[in-house]
């Protein structure tokens, strides 16, 4: 039985979309079967940030709605073999998704992949409790800034409440992920530190992603940041915080503490 | 730049910490929401009226959140006859 895990945040433009696709790549590139899954029905974009928009037939509504097939709809990434997406749909809207309906989807992808991971649309609306409803893991994706915090706590207060794990008793395992660390501004005293947000929300944190014009290219070209650049400073980030997910422990390196003088003075002169 | 405000200017992620702090305090406990404040703002006035005659519309009730403890403000206008009036 594979984990369902749901990438939510609350507010809108945090990086829910581009961590749905780098962490499902950093997964499957480790061997394991994964399928990264679009709620955000009317507004899909993990199509696009997969590279996969040329390629989409069927989605998500119409496998609830009885006129397609699960496997019809399941669009194989073209780089990593074991790497899948169930798009939105973008024509029709929310009130499509029906609780019984993603219970289905949800129920089967389940069993036929080790990792589900749903990219929650922006919000606290029905399309957002409907993707972290069955969820055993959530990752709650959060940017250093006054607004994206307290959004998070509103959705930390869901998880808490509107899952099935919740009404059931049992206590949803909870990940922060932060994104868009500018470790310049961080540096300058402006931007939340990464132990304010911590003790504001309480949660383990999975990873840092420092702010960058990688994750921006690899949108522009239709690649997870994870397989358009290895290499690049939030790739790396996001392979930690993949391994991280499947239980590894590994120390957390905030961004731009590694630099050295040169770095700072250019940092500083930068801003 | 200017230097002397480069070094004397304040660190904004401070503020943002202490902000979020209040805020989020307020936030879990669902306190000091509008609702509450309608209510207590119709409670007072009929207490008021009860010994003076006050215009429903010159009572404020203002809540400022705040850790350990929120300020709740209440300013009434009381027209210098209403004594006599209600007497």
């Amino acid at each position: 039985m594979g984990k369902v895990i749901v990438v939510t945040s609350g507010k809108g433009g945090v990086g829910k979309t581009t961590s749905t696709a780098a962490l499902g790549a950093a997964l499957a590139q480790t061997g394991a079967k994964v399928v990264v899954v679009d709620f955000d029905v009317g507004l899909r974009n993990l199509d696009l940030v997969m590279g996969a928009e040329r390629r989409v037939v069927y989605d998500l509504v119409n496998v609830i709605q009885g006129e397609a097939k699960l496997t019809q709809a399941l669009i194989r990434d073209k780089r990593v073999e074991t790497l899948f997406l169930l798009p939105a749909s973008q024509t029709r809207d929310k009130d499509n998704l029906t609780p019984e309906g993603v219970e289905r989807v949800i129920t089967a992808l389940r069993k036929a992949f080790d990792f589900v991971i749903c990219d929650s649309p922006a919000g606290i609306e029905r399309g957002a409790t409907l993707a972290m409803r069955h969820a055993d893991v959530a990752i709650v994706v959060t940017n250093p800034e006054v607004s994206s915090v307290r959004d998070s706590d509103r959705i930390i207060g869901l998880l808490d409440s509107k899952t099935l794990k919740a009404e059931n008793g049992e206590t949803m395992e909870k990940h922060l992920l932060l994104t868009r660390y500018d470790s310049v501004r961080a540096e300058r005293g402006d931007m939340l530190k990464v132990d304010d947000v911590l003790e504001i929300l309480s949660i383990p944190l999975l990873g840092i992603i420092p702010e960058s014009m990688d994750v921006l290219r690899a949108s522009n070209v239709g690649s997870p940041v994870t397989l358009a650049d290895g290499r690049s400073a939030p790739a790396i980030a996001y392979f930690e915080a993949a391994r991280r997910l499947t239980g590894e422990t590994l120390p957390i390196v905030i961004p731009g503490d590694k630099r050295g003088l040169f770095g700072k003075i250019f940092g500083r002169r930068a801003a | 730049m200017n230097l002397l405000r480069l070094f004397t200017r304040q660190q904004s992620g401070a503020a943002a910490r202490e902000r979020l702090q209040v805020l989020l305090a307020h936030d879990r406990a669902n306190t000091g929401d509008s609702e509450l404040v309608t209510k207590l703002r119709d409670e007072i006035l009929r207490a008021i009226s009860k010994h003076m005659e006050v215009d429903a519309d010159k009572v404020s009730v203002k809540i400022e959140r705040g850790v350990p403890v929120s300020t709740l403000f209440v300013d009434v206008e009381i027209p210098s006859d209403a004594e006599r009036k209600a007497a």
